[in-house]
C-alpha cells in the first residue's frame, strides 16, 4: 500500500493485536472514571476539591484515632462518623458527580463512546460503580485509619482488635449505603445538564432542600410522622436505615415500628435512581 | 469489494418525517462521497450503519455483517468522526484518543502507541500533548480524525470533515483523507453537502436527496465523454449557429459555446468546413465531458 519510493515515512501500519471485548471496556472506564473523581490524570484544578474534602475527612480520622489512642475515648462511632460527615460527603458529590457525566454531555463526547461497542447501560454502570467506589474510599479509608488507631492500642489484645474489626465491618457496609444512594441521586442529577456549575447546585438543592421537610415532619404532633419524618430526605433515610439495623443504640429520633420501610425506600430509590440513570442514556446514546 | 449493500433502506422518524426511503445501493472499496444538502438523510444513513438507530424496513449490511444484531463487529470495524464538535477541552490530545481507543477494545500500551500514531498521521504529533481547548478548529477536526483511527478500522465514517475550516486546512484535510483511502488500505466514506470538495478525493459517489438515492456510480462514469461537440470561435458565435444550423445540426448556445450533438465521426469535419466558410478563429472544438456537478443542477440547485 505505501509506496516504495517514500522512506522519510514509515507509512500507515495496521493493528493486529487484540481487541477487547465490552466488559473490559467497562473495567477501562470505570478506573478512568474513579481515577478523574479524584483528580488523577487531570490538571492540578481538577485535584484540588475532592482533595481538600478527602484530606478534612482524613485529618478528622486521624484526630479520633489519636484521641482514642491517648484517651481511650470514642467520639465518634463508624457509622457514626459517615453521618457526622454528611455535608463534605453533599460537597464531594456535588463536585465529583458532575465531572463524571456533565462533562461528556456539555463537551458532547457521548457519540464518540457510543459509536464504539460500548453501550449506553455499560456507560452508566461504569460510571456509577466508580462514583460509588470513589465515596466509599472517600468514607472507608478514614474509617480504618480510626480502627488502625483503636487497634494498635486496644488493650485486651486480639479479642479487642476482633471487637473493634466487628464495628469496622458495619460501619464500612454504611458507608457503602451511603456512597450507593448518593452516588445514584448525584449522577441522575448531573446526567440532566452539561453545566457542572448547574449540576452541583442541582445536586446540592437536592440534598439541602429535603432537610427542612424533615424538620418539619418532626415538629408535627403525631409520633407516627415523626417516626416517618426521615423518609423525606435522603440523609435522614440512610440514617433511618442505620438505626434499623443496627438497633437503634444511638436514635436521633425513633423509628417506631416503620424500621422496615426505611430499608425498602432506601433499596428502592437507588434501584429507581440507576433504572432512570439508564432511560436516560438510552435516550441520549441515539444520538 | 462491495463494503456496504443497501437494500430497500428506509427510515422513518416518529411523525412520519421519511428520512432515508428506499435506498438501494451497493458500493465498492475506496473513497466514498455521500452528497446531499442538508436533511437529505446523510446523518441517518450513518447512524443506521452504525447500528446506533435501527432502519424501519430494508436492509443493510456493512462488510456483509449487519448492524443491527451485529453491532459489536460492525463497530470494531468502522470509525465514526461527528459533524459536530465533539471534545472535551481540558485533556490533551494523546490522552483523549488513548482513551477512545480503549473505548474501542484495544489493551492499554496498545492504545497508547496506536493513539500517538493516530495523531502523527494527522499531523498532530509536536502538539499532542497540549490541552485540546487550546486548539484551532483545524487541530480539533484533526483530533477527531485521529479518535476515528485509533483502532486501525477498515472503515472511516466522517460527517462533513471539512466543517469550519478555511480554505488552506480544508485543502489539507482532503489530501489527509485522500491518503487514508489509498495509502493506509482504509475505506472512507465522507459526507458532504459540498459536492466540489468531494468529487476530488472520491472514487465514487453516492448523491441522496430527499432520503432518495439521485445517483451512485464511480467518478470516471460521472465524467465519461460525451456525444456533445463544444464549439467556440472569437467571434460570429450566431453566423456560426445559424450555418450549423443550416446545416440540419441541432445547435444549443451556451455563453460563448455552442453545443452540438456528435452524429457522426464526420460532425467534426462539417463544422470545420461551417467555421472556415464564415472564415472565423475557431478557438476549440472539443468533444464535451460531464461534470460530476451537472448531474445535480438540474435537480438540485441550492447547495451544490
Amino acid at each position: 500500500m505505501s509506496e516504495a519510493g517514500v522512506i522519510h515515512d514509515i507509512g500507515y501500519q495496521r493493528y493486529r493485536g487484540p481487541r477487547l471485548g465490552r466488559l473490559a471496556l467497562q473495567q477501562a472506564l470505570y478506573v478512568q472514571g474513579l481515577r478523574a473523581a479524584f483528580g488523577l490524570g487531570r490538571s492540578a484544578k481538577a485535584k484540588i476539591f475532592p482533595w481538600l474534602v478527602a484530606g478534612i475527612m482524613l485529618l478528622v480520622a486521624v484526630i479520633l484515632a489519636a484521641i482514642r489512642s491517648q484517651t481511650g475515648q470514642v467520639i465518634f462511632t463508624y457509622m457514626q462518623f459517615a453521618d457526622q460527615m454528611s455535608l463534605l460527603i453533599i460537597f464531594f458529590v456535588a463536585i465529583v458527580a458532575p465531572q463524571l457525566v456533565s462533562r461528556d454531555l456539555r463537551s458532547n463526547t457521548l457519540p464518540l463512546y457510543f459509536s464504539r461497542p460500548l453501550r449506553a447501560a455499560d456507560y452508566v454502570l461504569a460510571k456509577y460503580a466508580a462514583m460509588t467506589t470513589s465515596m466509599w474510599l472517600l468514607l472507608g479509608v478514614p474509617q480504618f485509619i480510626m480502627f488502625l488507631g483503636a487497634a494498635f492500642t486496644t488493650k485486651d489484645g486480639f479479642r479487642g482488635v476482633w471487637n473493634e474489626l466487628g464495628d469496622l465491618v458495619p460501619g464500612l457496609g454504611y458507608s457503602l449505603l451511603w456512597a450507593l444512594m448518593f452516588a445514584g441521586i448525584g449522577l441522575l442529577v448531573a446526567s440532566f445538564t452539561g453545566k457542572q456549575a448547574f449540576a452541583a447546585g442541582g445536586i446540592v438543592a437536592v440534598f439541602m432542600m429535603t432537610t427542612p421537610i424533615f424538620g418539619v415532619f418532626m415538629s408535627l404532633p403525631s409520633t407516627t410522622a415523626n417516626s416517618l419524618a426521615g423518609l423525606t430526605s435522603p440523609m435522614f433515610l440512610i440514617a433511618g436505615v442505620g438505626q434499623w439495623l443496627g438497633g437503634g443504640a444511638d436514635a436521633e429520633w425513633d423509628l417506631g415500628r416503620f424500621g422496615p420501610i426505611y430499608g425498602i425506600e432506601a433499596f428502592c430509590l437507588i434501584v429507581s435512581c440507576v433504572l432512570l440513570l439508564l432511560a436516560r442514556y438510552r435516550k441520549v446514546a441515539s444520538l | 469489494m462491495t463494503i456496504i449493500v443497501t437494500d430497500g433502506l428506509t427510515k422513518t422518524y416518529g411523525g412520519g418525517v421519511n428520512a432515508l426511503a428506499d435506498l438501494t445501493v451497493a458500493v465498492d472499496a475506496g473513497v466514498i462521497g455521500l452528497v446531499g444538502a442538508n436533511g437529505a438523510g446523510k446523518s441517518t444513513f450513518i447512524k443506521i450503519m452504525l447500528g446506533l438507530v435501527p432502519p424501519s424496513g430494508g436492509t443493510v449490511r456493512v462488510f456483509d455483517l449487519d448492524p443491527v444484531t451485529e453491532t459489536d463487529q460492525v463497530r470494531a470495524r468502522v470509525g465514526y468522526m461527528p459533524e459536530n464538535d465533539c471534545l472535551p477541552g481540558d485533556v490533551s490530545a494523546s490522552e483523549f484518543v488513548t482513551h477512545l481507543g480503549r473505548m474501542s477494545g484495544l489493551p492499554k500500551t496498545a492504545a497508547r502507541e496506536r493513539a500517538s500514531e493516530a495523531l502523527r498521521h494527522v499531523g498532530l504529533y509536536e502538539e499532542r500533548y497540549r490541552q485540546i481547548g487550546g486548539y484551532s478548529t483545524g487541530m480539533k477536526q484533526r483530533v477527531k480524525l485521529a479518535q476515528a483511527l485509533v483502532h486501525d478500522p477498515d472503515l472511516l465514517l466522517l460527517d462533513e470533515p471539512t466543517n469550519g475550516l478555511d480554505p488552506a486546512g480544508r485543502d489539507a484535510m482532503l489530501a489527509l483523507i485522500h491518503r487514508i483511502g489509498n495509502e493506509f488500505g482504509i475505506s472512507v466514506v465522507v459526507c458532504s453537502h459540498l459536492l466540489g470538495e468531494v468529487e476530488r478525493i472520491c472514487d465514487s459517489l453516492i448523491a441522496i436527496e430527499g432520503g432518495r438515492l439521485l445517483r451512485a456510480d464511480r467518478i470516471s462514469s460521472m465524467t465519461e465523454a460525451s456525444d456533445i461537440l463544444a464549439v467556440e470561435v472569437s467571434d460570429g458565435t450566431d453566423d456560426l449557429a445559424a450555418a450549423l444550423t443550416g446545416m440540419g445540426l441541432q445547435v444549443t448556445r451556451d455563453g460563448r459555446m455552442l453545443l452540438v450533438p456528435m452524429e457522426s465521426d464526420s460532425s467534426y469535419d462539417r463544422i470545420l468546413r461551417a467555421v472556415a466558410d464564415l472564415d472565423l478563429n475557431l478557438h476549440r472544438l472539443d468533444q464535451r465531458r460531464h461534470r460530476v456537478a451537472e448531474l445535480f443542477t438540474k435537480k438540485e440547485t441550492a447547495d451544490v
